[in-house]
């Protein structure tokens, strides 16, 4: 049984597995619901010193297929309850379990004085840290907070400060993906002082439109406005942005992993690329709290096979291989092999060799024979083993020596100035 | 015209729940070059249709079913998918095909409930063609004449358009009303339906040669043959296909008594049988002179009959039909070599119980109407057509049953409908050579 307890900037839970604050986590009785099934730990819905007005609708899903809520997004704000009510609910929580971390997600106006008030009267409770919401992006953005915080470095700085003046417990600065560069806001956080950042907030997004009534999806008497994007089809985007992160020299501090986050496959990959816990909503309004015992389960019995005693040794392990383009191998090379045993005639990686990559993938004149790789045409692009439904059946097979390592950099530094 | 709604029990097919044609749909894999095409005759682009249900266009997948099938609404419950589309399908490596025929299903029934139009007529030519039969080659034949622009003429000896469609598939497998709006769709394409003429009867083949530019032979084939043994003109003794039309159509069997014999071993035989079966007759049982393997009706067809407790009796030959008071009283057999050879043993013969006999070994054929025609044939009455359905006879065409080989795997409606196809091309590109 490997260890799977973290220690986030001094927070600490007995699993890495955290719920994002979101709908889940809304009110004391859903987080004693996550903890009774096992999450180790909930970072509250955004609270505020003073309660907001939601609409109705609020959601849409995105869907692939039959596959449901492949990604979501919301119009939903902050928290619409009294601020006394939740924090007396978080003490009811912490009280039940005190070893999960309970972080407490925080949005008030640009003033250090809303800021040390708010901060002030949260830590009446017992609670683990504090999550800045300079994400959101919709609704409370135009009333400056969330994202409108998020998207300015000198901000998020100076808010920061002010949310660390008061504090007494750690400080994360949860940011927002709708920037150019994100490693300029996870700098401006760290300069503020905060101990840890998470990421990503939701993504600018607009669902769909219906195509009978010709309204946006989701419609609040017949208007919308642009939401915030997760689930699944987010996981890129924040992987992406949270390897950026790990590496950059000038953040250096502990990441916690958002966006899309829906087993322990995914929890795996975060962490590889620099999270220390990772947190999960989609998939908990898609299925529930109960997915946490496979996500432990999972997790535990990965980290058994491979001989790791402590889930923390996977933490950042990937970040040096993240690199930029002009450092890679441009000598490697790697080809597309058919196994003719398992493939099923589908014929997918033929056309989409055809039509889309580089027309070396033929067709034996008879059809039930597979088709077979032209290997010194195929550049190892990797798009028909993606097509093939069968797993395992096109492998890629490295083919260069091995030997030689030439970069773009190295042509760039080798040309006489 | 008005057709009995006469259902004889719940249809054979599960109709897709909203929930499985989503599930379903969305399964296919949309493979390239698809082996499911390859394996329609009629080389309907299956993952298209899925596709388009996929994405909510139930108008562009009838139009891609139908327009590869003019018949795909009642193939989409009579055709043997599993030896054909879903028989190919990639999936089946783990025994799981797309359940093609049922999303064909789903999508046709759409079209025939919404009752859209998914053709139009192409610009006229001016040539005149007549199809005789408007059975699945004739209608095939006639659709798609009708759009490359020829006016179309279909003479149909019964009531009703459809052929065995209509009359001779069981209304649990196939009800009419289907045959009936696929023929309706060809009609709606400007091709006259004449119903009650019987081309050789009624008016003479040397008329329609005179009248039309070009002829399409559609006729199928004729009544079941005679057994040739004693007591085959008693009352209980049915023609099987006489026996499913009115049954089908609501008619009066009269009394079937509780045993009913079924001779034969095609899916024609396998009707009969479910057919009495849901008629209230206690023991149906199909007597068949060899070897179950080598019954031509499809393997779920057979399993199909079993589930509606019907039996079976294999290497066994009718040798006489006891009458009495000239009705059936029972039914005289003898086995026959195990070897399959069906040779009869003598010594075996002894008499089951039969109250009523239904004869389905085979059908006739329309010789007479061939010769009419001038139209050569072989010595079973075949019609003898090249590739392109061509008989010896310039812009005389013959397409279906008239030229199928009997019990061959190609008597299936799926593969009328492709031969039907085929001869309006070859009348059209002859039609269109003329007028150079």
């Amino acid at each position: 049984m490997a260890d799977l307890s973290i220690d986030l900037a001094g927070i600490r839970s007995p699993n890495p597995f955290w719920l994002a604050s979101a709908p889940p986590t809304n009110s004391g009785y859903q987080v004693m619901r996550a903890f009774a099934a096992g999450w180790g730990g909930a970072v509250w819905k955004t609270l505020a010193l003073e309660p907001i007005v939601n609409v109705t609708s609020r959601f849409g899903g995105l869907n692939a297929g039959a596959l449901r809520m492949v990604g979501m997004n919301n119009i939903e704000l902050i928290t619409d309850r009294p601020l006394d009510e939740n924090l007396r609910e978080i003490a009811e929580c912490k009280a039940a379990y005190p070893d999960r971390a309970i972080v407490v997600s925080l949005m008030t106006e640009c003033t250090q004085a809303s800021w040390h008030e708010l901060i002030r009267r949260c830590e009446e409770v017992k609670l683990d840290g504090f999550e800045l919401n300079f994400g959101c992006p919709h609704g409370m953005s135009e009333r400056g907070q969330g994202a409108a915080v998020g998207q300015d470095p000198e901000l998020i700085e100076m808010v920061t400060r002010w949310a660390k003046e008061a504090a007494h417990v750690p400080v994360i600065v949860k940011l927002t993906p709708n920037v150019t560069d994100v490693r300029y806001a996870a700098r401006a956080a760290a300069k503020g002082g905060a101990d840890a950042i998470s990421l990503i907030n939701t993504i600018n997004s607009l669902i769909g439109v219906d195509l009978d009534t010709w309204l946006p999806i989701p419609h609040v008497d017949g208007k919308s406005s642009h939401g915030g994007y997760c689930g699944p089809a987010v996981k890129p985007i924040a992987l992406n942005m949270v390897g950026a992160c790990a590496k950059d020299d000038q953040v250096g501090i502990p990441i916690s992993g958002i966006g899309g986050i829906s087993d322990w496959r995914d929890a795996v990959e975060f962490m590889l690329m620099g999270s220390t816990s990772v947190q999960v909503c989609t998939a908990v309004m898609h299925h529930g709290f109960r997915i946490v015992g496979d996500m432990i389960d999972g997790l535990n019995n990965y980290l058994d096979a491979r001989g790791v005693k402590s889930v923390r040794e996977l933490v950042g392990k990937t970040v040096p291989r993240f690199v930029d383009w002009n450092d890679l191998n441009l000598d490697y090379k790697i080809v597309a092999r058919i196994d003719p045993e398992t493939c099923i005639r589908c014929n997918k990686c033929y056309i989409a060799c055809e039509d889309a990559a580089h027309q070396c993938i033929d067709r034996p004149a008879d059809p039930k024979l597979a088709p077979v790789v032209d290997e010194e045409h195929c550049v190892g692009c990797n798009l028909c083993q993606m097509v093939c439904p069968v797993v395992d059946c096109i492998e890629m097979v490295r083919v260069d020596a091995g030997e030689t390592v030439h970069t773009w950099r190295e042509k760039l530094t080798s040309v006489p100035s | 015209m008005a057709f009995p709604s006469v259902g004889l029990g719940p249809p054979i097919a599960k109709r897709l729940s909203p929930l499985d044609v989503q599930i379903e749909a969305n399964r296919c894999l949309s493979c390239y070059d698809a082996p499911c095409i390859r394996a329609c005759p009629t080389s309907i682009d299956v993952p298209r249709f899925i596709g388009r249900i996929a994405t909510g266009d139930l108008l562009g997948s009838a139009q891609t079913i139908m327009d590869a099938n003019p018949v795909g609404a009642s193939c989409a419950r009579v055709c043997p998918t599993s030896q054909l589309c879903e028989g190919a399908c990639v999936y089946n490596a783990d025994e799981n095909p797309i359940r093609i025929g049922d999303l064909q299903r789903y999508a046709t029934d759409w079209a025939i409930r919404e009752n859209v139009r998914l053709f139009e007529p192409g610009p006229p030519t001016g040539k005149r063609v007549a199809v005789i039969g408007a059975g699945p080659a004739g209608l095939a034949a006639a659709r798609e004449l009708a759009r490359l622009g020829h006016a179309v003429t279909i003479f149909e000896r019964d009531e009703a358009a459809g052929g065995l469609d209509t009359y001779g598939i069981v209304p649990f497998r196939l009800p009419a009303e289907i045959a009936l709006w696929e023929a309706e769709q060809v009609r709606a394409l400007g091709v006259e339906i004449r119903t009650g003429v019987a081309v050789g009867e009624t008016i003479s083949a040397e008329s329609v040669l005179a009248e039309y530019d070009a002829v399409v032979i559609a006729v199928g084939m004729g009544n079941v043959p005679r057994l040739g043994i004693e007591g085959e003109d008693a009352a209980g003794v049915w023609d099987a296909l006489d026996f499913i039309r009115i049954a089908k159509m609501g008619g009066d069997v009269g009394v079937l008594g509780d045993n009913v014999a079924i001779i034969g071993g095609g899916n024609t035989a396998i009707d009969a049988a479910t057919c009495s079966r849901r008629l209230g007759v206690r023991s149906v049982t199909m007597y068949y002179r060899r070897g179950a393997e080598r019954m031509t009706a499809y393997d779920f067809e057979i399993e199909f009959a079993q589930v509606e407790g019907v039996e079976f009796r294999t290497y066994v030959l009718p040798k006489r039909i006891v009458v009495r008071d000239g009705r059936v009283a029972g039914l005289e057999v003898i086995s026959t070599d195990p070897a399959g050879t069906a040779r009869p043993l003598i010594g075996t013969e002894r008499v089951v119980a039969a109250d009523t006999v239904i004869l389905a070994i085979g059908q006739t054929r329309h010789t007479a109407l061939l010769d009419a025609f001038g139209v050569t044939h072989d010595i079973n009455g075949i019609a003898l057509v090249d590739e392109q359905m061509r008989t010896n006879r310039p812009n005389v065409f013959a397409a279906g049953d008239c030229m199928f080989t009997p019990g061959g795997v190609d008597a299936m409606v799926v593969e009328a409908a492709q031969r039907g196809k085929i001869a309006a091309y070859s009348a059209d590109a002859s039609l269109r050579a003329e007028v150079r």
